[in-house]
């Protein structure tokens, strides 16, 4: 028998838990799970040698370790930094690391162009979220962004290269899935992009998982583009045989139709394991050749995180409170801010919309 | 009279090539070294007391005892002459005139660590030292202080040149090995440091030419004989290389003992300042340390004198001291303007960074079109606020410390020239003209006197 894993035990936000030595401060912390977990941009834990990038993944860790508690200097990456025992982190619970990672998004969104309106990737995007969660409303960035043609690389794939925030996750999955890498990074610093240098193709079997593991838009399937936005799409579980790879897909689709396919990502927008614990990642047959229902098995719906705008209008997950609100008070009733009817000179309570035979207009209000 | 130990014989007729150095004691120490054992060398290293001279100042000795040694896999030592800070230029001068002492050093070095392939990373502009460093090597080889079982102990050695591209950020220990192995030269995340995996995943030394070239006096005098050269934990002598607004620009040897205002205003160094100008600041360090006003520069905030060691630029940390940093020495005369200085340096920072990171991607292209709108003249008196709020998100975030390098320069200027920036912004005009100059930045020794 395989000795026995040493495990440790970490602090990360006040939550003790104990995970195997070698674990890093961000997979322990996706242990604990929701906000705890530091957000990542670059790593990816199925892709070998990635993260420490973006930088967005900054935690402070306020004691090293039982034998040494010393707090380190600085902020550390916390996708490449593994856990000592007795290790205490911070991560939403320090300003620090509030701080940095705002300047990070703020950075990271610099010379992005914030075209989500017309990008693909609008819903499922991590940067998006993001932004969400960390940005703000404004730029004090008052320069021109960079910018770049956009680029077909490959019968499948476009590259956008002005939404790239070089996390490089795409070159790792070209080393490690595909037979050779055919692109890569291209001149240093801002002027640093993703190319194939002399516009050779990607084609290869697998280049195709480069699209699920950009965190942005900036490489989209060609067989999808603007097809559909991805919240009017439901994705179902699906497989087939298939010789190349595992099969195990999740369709997009509306009504019978099938808009595109991908591999099944988990909560963490990385691809599942199959049972044997390697991850689902699936051929470009699959996912670009594929597109009838009946083509697959269909399994069942996809569960979506109840926060995800693609769950808009699925109720699958919707819960009914167990108790009104007053019950949660204390019986105490929520007192409202303002009462409309009182201010309002429009809405005044002697009309009541319910009873209007169609939608309102102004001159309902005037009576 | 300062003592020389590295350029003692920089006198000396045809030293660049092997028969004078050999008749001017060259090669004795690895004579020497040979007939003791790697770790006692090793030991002496630690005695010496000497320090990184690359730019961090990190014990020698130390960095080498971390080396690990597995069975069976080799060791590397990689010099590095990638020296592409701004406004230092010692490793050239070394590599040009004392090639021997340098290829001496390496050989020792070699064999107190292991390595028997060593390489000296050369940035790619030095395309004519290059010719003679491998003119030195095979000069080496020819006498048998290279190559297969050297002087009989049974160590082999060979030094490979391998030149840059022209990349500051391949100085970057990690970067370099990248660089080395015939990859893009991004700096790699760490750990593991080098010294566990390093080149081709094998344990590996990465110093700077002129740490390896002292090791050859540290091996002629014994550790301790060197360790009382200079003071405190600054032992052995620094080549500082000095540029700028002064009479004799070059690059000097000094022990660490003299004060910054004896090194700027003595005949023996940088001569004073030329057409009776006054100091106004001084980056003592190459271009990533902190500037200093003429003020602090030459007092320390305590009011001691500062003197050109480590522990005395340091003094004060960042709020009133700067580093020792490569030794590049710039001395700004009061004619010069610091807006446009800082600007400068952050057009090269932002043209270095690998953009790897985001912080430094994009914070140094940030930083450089702020400056370059409040030295044209369209700044406004919020961006030195932004300004200061970038650079500080930048530093410490990064991968590699050229995020911090980046930061570093501007967060000093604006710390200590605020109202300089300010009056850019608020005389756009008159800014395009002339410099903000007022005297009383300068050096308060010669207002005295004048
Ligand atoms: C951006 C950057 C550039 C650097 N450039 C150089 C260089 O040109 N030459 C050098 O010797 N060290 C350079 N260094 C320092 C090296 O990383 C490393 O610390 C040094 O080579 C170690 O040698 P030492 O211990 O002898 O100082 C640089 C570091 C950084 C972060
Ligand atoms: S194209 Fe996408 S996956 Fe590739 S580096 Fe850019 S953001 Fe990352
Ligand atoms: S700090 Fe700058 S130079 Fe260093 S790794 Fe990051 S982007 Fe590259
Ligand atoms: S996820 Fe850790 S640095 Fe990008």
């Amino acid at each position: 028998m395989a000795e026995e894993q040493k495990l440790f035990t970490v602090t990360i936000d006040n939550i003790t838990i104990e995970v195997a030595a070698g674990t890093t401060i961000l997979m322990a912390a996706r242990k604990v799970g929701g906000d705890v977990a530091p957000p990542a941009m670059c790593f990816y834990s199925k892709l070998q040698g990635s993260g420490g990038k973006c930088r967005t993944c900054l935690v402070e860790v306020a004691a090293g370790s039982t034998a040494d508690p010393r707090p380190m200097p600085k902020l550390v990456a916390s996708c490449r930094t593994t856990v000592m025992d007795g290790m205490v982190v911070k991560n939403i619970t320090s300003e620090k690391v509030k701080d940095a990672r705002n300047g990070v998004v703020e950075f990271l969104l610099l010379n992005h162009p914030l075209d989500c309106p017309i990008c693909d990737q609008a819903g499922e995007c991590s940067l998006q979220d993001l932004s969400y969660e960390h940005g703000k409303a404004g730029t004090r960035y008052e320069f021109q962004r960079r910018l770049f043609q956009r680029e077909d690389i490959g019968p499948y794939i476009q590259l956008h290269m002005t939404r790239c925030i070089l996390c490089y996750r795409c070159t790792y999955i070209a080393d490690q899935l595909t037979d050779t890498r055919m692109h890569g990074i291209l001149d240093r610093g801002e002027h640093a992009q993703i190319s194939t240098y002399i516009s050779k193709a990607i084609d290869n079997d697998f280049s195709g998982n480069m699209i699920d593991v950009c965190p942005v838009g900036a490489l989209t399937d060609r067989t999808f583009r603007f097809k559909q936005r991805v919240w009017f799409l439901k994705p179902l579980n699906a497989h087939r045989n298939c010789d190349k790879c595992c099969g195990k897909v999740t369709l997009w689709n509306r009504g019978d139709e099938v808009f595109r396919v991908t591999t099944r990502k988990d909560e963490w927008g990385e691809v599942e394991s199959l049972e044997d614990g390697k991850p689902a990642w699936i051929c470009n047959e699959c996912r670009f050749h594929k597109k009838h229902t009946s083509d697959w098995v269909i399994e069942e719906p996809r569960k979506i995180n109840r926060h995800s705008v693609i769950s808009a209008g699925h109720y699958v997950n919707a819960v009914k409170p167990p108790e009104f609100i007053e019950t949660v008070n204390g019986g105490r009733k929520p007192r409202h801010l303002m009462d409309i009817h009182e201010v309002s000179e429009v809405n005044k309570p002697n009309v009541h919309l319910n009873e209007l035979p169609r939608s309102p207009k102004t001159d309902s209000y005037e009576k | 009279m300062a003592k020389k130990i590295l350029l003692a014989n920089d006198h000396i007729e045809g030293i660049r090539y092997y028969d004078a150095y050999r008749k001017n004691g060259g090669y004795a120490a690895v004579e020497k070294a040979f007939k003791m054992a790697p770790g006692d060398i090793v030991e002496e290293v630690k005695k010496s007391g000497l320090r990184g001279r690359g730019g961090a100042g990190f014990p020698t000795g130390l960095k080498w005892s971390f080396l690990a040694k597995p069975e069976g896999v080799p060791r590397y030592l990689v010099c590095n002459a990638d020296e592409s800070e701004p406004g230092t230029f010692k490793d050239r001068y070394l590599m040009e005139f004392h090639p021997h002492l340098l290829i001496e050093g390496l050989i020792i070095s070699s064999f107190a660590l292991g390595s028997n392939r060593t390489y000296i990373y050369i940035r790619g502009e030095y395309a004519w030292i290059v010719d003679i460093l491998e003119q030195a090597i095979a000069e080496a080889n020819s006498n048998g202080w290279l190559g297969r079982n050297i002087l009989g102990t049974g160590f082999d050695c060979q030094i490979y040149v391998q030149r840059g591209a022209g990349a500051y950020i391949c100085g970057e220990e990690t970067a370099l090995i990248e660089s080395l192995e015939g990859k893009r030269g991004n700096p790699r995340i760490k750990p593991p440091f080098p010294a566990i995996k390093g080149l081709w995943d094998c344990p590996t030394v990465v110093n700077n030419v002129e740490t390896l070239a002292a090791i050859v006096p540290i091996m002629n005098l014994g550790g301790e004989e060197y360790a009382k050269i200079g003071v405190g934990k600054s032992t052995g002598t620094k080549l500082i290389s000095a540029c700028g607004n002064i009479n004799k620009p070059g690059v000097y040897e000094i022990d660490m003992t003299i004060s910054v205002e004896e090194f700027i205003y003595s005949d023996e160094y940088c001569g004073g300042i030329p057409n009776g100008k006054r100091l106004k600041a001084c980056i003592p360090g190459g271009s990533s340390v902190p500037i200093l006003p003429a003020n602090l520069l030459l007092k320390t905030a305590k009011g001691e004198p500062r003197m050109m060691n480590y522990e005395s630029l340091a003094d004060g940390g960042f709020a009133t001291g700067s580093m020792m940093g490569s030794g590049g020495f710039i001395v700004l005369d009061e004619d010069q303007c610091v807006v446009r200085h800082t600007y400068t340096l952050a057009r090269f920072y932002h043209h270095e960074s690998c953009g790897q990171c985001s912080p430094c991607r994009e914070g140094t292209g940030w930083m450089k079109r702020v400056l370059q709108n409040i030295e044209y003249g369209k700044g406004k008196l919020s961006d030195i606020d932004l300004l200061w709020d970038i650079q500080r998100k930048i530093e410490g975030n990064t991968i590699c410390p050229l995020g911090d390098a980046a930061a570093w320069p501007v967060a000093a200027a604006i710390r200590h020239f605020r109202d300089e920036f300010e009056w850019h912004v608020l005389n756009p005009e008159e800014s395009q003209r002339r410099n903000f100059g007022l005297a009383h930045y300068a050096d308060p020794l010669e207002m005295a006197v004048v």
